[in-house]
């Protein structure tokens, strides 16, 4: 089992740099899960630790090893791919088999493997048929299979699950969990979906345009976004985000409107509250015209706008809310302690 | 009701009979041949040409087969054959590993190369046959089996063909092979080649053909009759002089030589067309 440790990674094509000197360390059987926007350069980090795409500068270090220059092969990972990229004319034995028979295994070792692998992913009675003749949950678990059978330092995931419905997804999402906590190998995970991503990491890298926006649990993530980014990225449905002036003790909205906070900052600042952080108060300082009400059935989503503007506000209330019983208008307090200040010019955390 | 069914009838009826007459017309010259290989000479020349097939048969084959006129057709056959197959086996194995280079490996003019393939496709054998020619005469290979197949062996079409279906190949695929330890030849042999068995049944029907039709270059290169293949040793049959045409012995031969291109149609049909409709992904 490994360590993965990237320093100053860098990826450009041509004179666009996509990957600007990406830092972490990913401790032995840590599951890491990179997430972020499509585009943000996630998949292409994932296959430069997998040896698909070449690393224009900084190093890649398995264990004590620097892998730069090393095939996926030598660098002994195994990789799950979006769509699955079985080999169409195999039977899903063969599919598990191939990359032992290229190691040249015994006969007998790969049979050994490849069976104990189908036994643990439920796929013993499908061993002679081919991927074509599978379910999409099989074949998934066929591409896992091929990354199991191989005993690799390092699993990497390229959005193993997008191409599931979403039910499978969910139990999928639980298996790949349970295999990895089993099997206690280290992986890397890409996905765009932050239920995924906070349901599966150990810890969570949270990329934005090739910039690492932060790294870290979860629940630090949610609880403590680093940037004006992960505030919005991260939670569903995403944080309310105001921008507004603080000074001595509050926040100033340009509306007008004085939200007292606990902030030291006396420049322009965005504010960012969590939909369940938002108290319902008569006397609340913050004031939202009502529309769409979403019943969630242990909660109810109130989607509106800041009185007198077309800024978007989400609150939380729990129970069950009608639109009726709601009203129009609702007014919130918003307490400093649930407050998140971001400086405005750097999207920092204040 | 039963109207309808009886206007369906015959409507069934009269097309069946237009077709019927349309396989007639089709078959009825290979139908002459047929009756001209059963009957001697003499039967052949005298008016009305007759229609139902005479005693020669055996005769007229086992002579066509074994003696012939310039060479006997049996090795005719032979030598159409090993140029048949060499050209198609051949083709298909050259233009699997140059659309392989083409796709998947990025050298020097790659771009280059490809359209200069590309290109040669607009050629057709007989305007670069006199240099050709030249070359093949140069090097001591007229009235070999390697002067027949070696210039006809490279193909465009089987290139081009193979370059499209490895680009609907899904990139995954190789990268999964790559991180599976498969080296480029060994991805080649056990992916590559086995997901594009179907084109290459379809492309050997065509190639195959194509290689036993070849007319023009075999009658340049080929001065022994040992080495004449069999379309072309047709027309050598003919009598230059004042000698008499053996039709018998010569419709015989033409319907030898249509056999073999209709075995390999009839025998590789499914996978013809299979090649042809639809790719496995």
């Amino acid at each position: 089992m490994s360590t993965v440790t990237l320093s100053d990674v860098r990826k450009t094509y041509g004179k666009t740099e996509i990957i600007h000197g990406v830092d972490f360390d990913i401790n032995d059987q840590e599951f890491v899960v990179i997430v972020g926007p499509s585009g943000c350069g996630k998949s292409t980090l994932l296959r430069m630790i997998a040896g698909l795409e070449t690393i224009s500068a900084g190093t890649i270090q398995i264990d004590d090893r620097i892998v730069n220059d090393l095939e996926p092969m030598e660098r002994n990972i195994a990789m799950v791919f979006q769509n699955y990229a079985l080999y169409p004319h195999m039977s899903v034995y063969d599919n598990m088999a191939y990359s032992l028979k290229i190691a040249k295994l015994d006969k007998s070792e790969i049979r050994e493997r490849v069976e104990r692998t189908a036994a643990l992913l439920q796929l013993s009675d499908y061993l002679q048929r081919k991927p074509r003749e599978l379910s999409g949950g099989q074949r998934q678990r066929v591409a896992m299979g091929r990354a199991i059978v191989r005993k690799p330092d390092v699993f990497l995931f390229d959005e193993p699950l997008s191409n599931l419905d979403a039910k499978l997804r969910v139990q999928m999402r639980l298996e790949i969990r349970k295999l990895q906590r089993d099997l206690r190998v280290t992986s890397v995970y890409v996905t765009h979906d932050q239920v995924e991503a906070m349901t599966l990491g150990d810890r969570l890298m949270v990329l934005n345009d090739g910039y690492v926006e932060q790294f870290g649990t979860p629940i630090e993530l949610y609880e403590k976004p680093a940037t004006r980014f992960v505030a919005d990225f991260i939670g569903s449905p995403s944080m309310n985000i105001l921008r507004g002036t603080a000074d001595s003790g509050a926040i100033t909205l340009e509306t007008g409107v004085r939200i007292p906070s606990d902030t030291q900052a006396t420049n322009e600042v965005d504010m960012g509250i969590r939909p369940e952080h938002l108290v319902l108060s008569d006397s609340g300082c913050l004031g939202m015209e009502t529309g769409m009400v979403e019943q969630l059935g242990s909660n109810t989503l109130v989607h509106g706008f800041l009185t007198g503007t077309r800024i978007p506000l989400v609150a939380s209330l729990p129970g069950v809310h009608s639109e009726r019983s709601i009203g129009l208008a609702l007014n919130f307090d918003v307490p400093p302690h649930a407050q998140h200040v971001f400086d405005s010019k750097t999207g920092k955390r204040l | 009701m039963s109207g309808m069914v009886e206007k369906t009838g015959k409507a069934t009826w009269l097309i069946h009979l237009g077709l019927i007459i349309g396989i007639g017309i089709v078959c009825f010259p290979i139908y002459l041949a047929f009756i001209a290989s059963s009957v001697t000479q003499a039967e052949l020349v005298r008016p009305p040409m007759p229609l139902l097939p005479g005693d020669q048969l055996v005769e007229n084959y086992s002579r066509a087969l074994f003696s012939g006129i310039n060479a006997p057709v049996w090795r005719m056959l032979v030598n159409s054959m090993v140029m048949a197959l060499g050209i198609a086996i051949g083709k298909i194995i050259i233009s699997l590993m140059s659309a392989f280079a083409i796709v998947y490996f990025r050298f020097p003019f790659r771009a280059l190369f490809f359209w200069l393939i590309f290109m040669t496709l607009m050629l057709p054998v007989e305007v670069r046959i006199v240099p050709t020619y030249v070359v093949v005469a140069n090097f001591g290979m007229l009235n070999s089996y390697t002067g027949l197949i070696l210039p006809l062996i490279a193909s465009a079409t089987a290139t081009f063909l193979f370059r499209q279906f490895y680009m609907t190949v899904p990139d995954e695929l190789t990268e999964a092979a790559r991180v599976d330890g498969a080296s480029p030849m060994r991805f080649f042999l056990d992916i590559l080649l086995p997901m594009s068995r179907t084109n290459i049944a379809a492309l050997f029907v065509i190639l195959f053909i194509y290689g036993w039709n070849q007319y023009l270059w075999p009658l340049l290169m080929t001065t022994e009759p040992e080495m004449n293949t069999i379309v072309m040793g047709i027309k050598q049959m003919f009598p230059s002089g004042d000698d008499l045409t053996d039709w018998p012995l010569i419709m015989a031969t033409a319907l030898l030589a249509m056999l073999p291109p209709v075995l390999v149609v009839i025998f590789m049909q499914r996978l013809f067309i299979k090649g042809l409709v639809d790719t496995e992904k």
